[in-house]
């Protein structure tokens, strides 16, 4: 085979891998639409559960799974663009914070089921919050905060440093400049940042089901447990308490999921069209 | 006043991330490490009598561990080539418009959960596996089919930054000296882009090793050693995922003591790949601001820049 041959073959290789991915994808997830969207119905959102979801509808685990994304998300974004902000714009690189990445790039990296051992014995067992809204949030908090944390700091790291430099040249201090000038500019960034964590949550389940437990039930305080989406379609195909209803539950998952992506890359297009104008 | 006051705050939050990594390792290991005293490290990683519940509890994970480092290989197997594959397509040759869709397929494959994954592979794959190869199905193969696609992300994304890094000099003078578009690819940019797409492999790894309710789906859970890629198995990961909603007393530590030692791994791999990826990202996030302002003066990138070896 020459050279101009193995070119040939190469590149048709990657044609070939390229398309494969993205039928893959679309083979995920129209399965999934297909299978569950003839059993999706009204009632089938709105409704309760009833008999463990084998009928009725996921209301419960809806509401759960919104709830524990929202207060996940109270929790760490705060903490998120807090550090973010600190990393950026209050110090310099050092050994101090080379430790904090550290830090951040290993607790991306540690799997679900190890955050769902320690809030299980944490929060759950130690902190006595028993499976709870509460728990499960605070458990997925520790885990969207790299991703929080590392979006934040790109969209700060993308303001042009002539910004800061006029707002300090205004008299501004430095919280003014963060305030005023930093984190308008950083937003659509930032935003991206908490729509793809609020995904992480969304589909979230080793992590959940050992802190938020199974119950069916809506939630009424942040000490009530919960079952999200994903924990309800896991149980009822692991189970094999209904097939059908694990089809509905998993288009729903999947729609959810598709609607935070799209919403994600249009804050980001959105993001780059500003600084293209600019 | 206010402005110290918001800096120390803002220094709390950035110390949050590395106190919580430093909380979870103590209350893991302080809930695990007993038993693995109590056993012995050796009886504990060496032995496959898993029988946690009974009068005389055996406490053995050698089974798991060969089921995880199975499908964790088999699941490289599957990821690398095609991962590495996708990254220099999108990094190379992709015409913008399907670069256009390529980046948001990877990023939709990211978000979808992996309960769906797990799914996918136990009502499409693990039928189709056991009606054309025989065996149960929900088998190593299944797993490591299904986990190989739920690691491109990480594997095209590290790979495709590492590709895309490489100074544009390397491709001009690759070509101009007669090599075709190909030879450049793979006897100059991969070989420059070397130490990212390794580190990149290396998170995969992790993430497939780290991956708990796709794998309870799809690996029928068999407490065996797996024979053939055709067998059951179960991993470190899928053991905690189905015993802890009910285990108490020294089969609760056991558990712990397998996310011990999970985590050991998992720690390991995150330092391999961090320090393989260290020069990237210490350049990009700890460049001084007024070098970066100098550079900009004078119309030009810095020469931290420039990365590549």
């Amino acid at each position: 085979m020459n050279r101009h041959q193995s070119q040939r073959a190469a590149y048709g290789c990657l044609w070939a891998a390229a398309s494969i991915t993205i039928v893959i994808l679309a083979i995920i997830i129209m399965y999934v639409l297909l299978q569950g969207l003839p059993y999706l119905s009204l009632n089938f959102l709105f409704g309760r559960p009833e008999a463990q979801g084998r009928e009725g509808g996921i209301m419960p685990a809806i509401l759960g799974t919104l709830a524990l994304g929202a207060l996940s998300l109270i929790i760490a974004v705060p903490l998120g663009v807090g550090a973010a902000v600190f990393l950026t714009e209050y110090t310099r690189p050092s050994a101090l914070t080379t430790m904090m990445r550290f830090g951040t790039d290993s607790l991306a990296g540690v799997p679900s089921i190890i955050f769902g051992l320690f809030g299980f014995i944490f929060f759950v067992t130690r902190l006595n919050l028993s499976w709870s809204l509460l728990a499960g949030s605070l458990t997925l908090a520790l885990m969207v905060l790299p991703t929080l944390i590392r979006t934040a700091e790109e969209a700060i790291r993308a303001v042009p440093v002539s910004y800061r430099e006029v707002s300090y040249g205004l008299g501004a201090s430095r919280w003014q400049m963060v305030r005023t000038v930093v984190l308008p500019n950083a937003l659509p960034g930032i935003v991206t940042g908490i729509i793809l964590s609020f995904g992480r949550a969304v589909g979230e389940t080793a992590a959940v089901i050992f802190t938020a437990g199974t119950a069916l039930n809506i939630p009424t305080s942040v000490f009530s447990p919960t079952r999200t989406m994903a924990v309800h379609f896991y149980i009822l195909a692991v189970e094999g308490i209904s097939l059908p209803m694990a089809y509905a539950t998993g288009a729903v998952l999947i729609v959810t999921i598709l609607i935070i992506n799209v919403a994600a890359n249009l804050f980001i297009s959105r993001g780059i069209a500003r600084t293209v104008r600019r | 006043m206010k402005e110290r006051l918001i800096g120390f705050l803002l220094f709390l939050s950035a110390l949050v991330s590395l106190a919580s990594l430093a909380v979870i390792t103590f209350f893991i290991f302080e809930a695990g490490l007993p038993l693995i005293f109590k056993v012995g490290l050796g009886t504990f990683l060496e032995s496959s009598a898993w029988s946690p519940s009974g009068k005389n509890p055996q406490f053995g994970i050698a089974s798991m561990i060969l089921g995880s480092v199975w499908v964790t290989l088999g699941a490289i197997v599957v990821g690398v080539p095609l991962g590495l594959a996708v990254a220099i397509f999108s990094a190379e040759l992709a015409p913008p418009r399907l670069a256009a869709i390529i980046r948001p397929v990877i990023q939709l494959l990211a978000g979808i959960p992996s309960v769906i994954y797990g799914f996918i592979g136990l009502t499409i794959l693990a039928p189709l596996v056991r009606t054309t190869l025989g065996g149960p199905g929900l088998s190593v193969l299944t797993a490591a089919l299904i986990l190989g696609i739920m690691i491109l992300p990480s594997i095209v994304s590290i790979s495709e930054d590492a590709l895309r890094a490489v100074p544009r000099a390397y491709r001009e003078g690759a070509l101009a000296v007669g090599a075709t578009p190909w030879q450049t690819i793979w006897r100059v940019l991969v070989p420059a882009a070397r130490s990212g797409i390794v580190a990149s492999i290396i998170l995969g790894m992790g993430r497939a090793l780290g991956e708990t309710m796709a794998v309870i789906m799809m690996l029928g859970n068999a407490l065996q050693v797996p024979r053939s890629p055709l067998d059951s198995a179960t991993t470190l990961t899928s053991n905690i995922g189905l015993e802890l909603a009910y285990a108490s007393g020294a089969h609760r530590e056991a558990l712990f003591a397998t996310g011990v030692v999970l985590f050991v791994l998992i720690m390991v791999l995150n330092m391999l790949a961090n320090v393989l990826t260290g020069r990237v990202v210490l350049w990009r996030t700890r460049l001084p601001v007024s070098r970066s302002i100098f550079a900009r003066l004078r119309g030009r990138q810095p020469a931290g820049d420039r990365s590549g070896s």
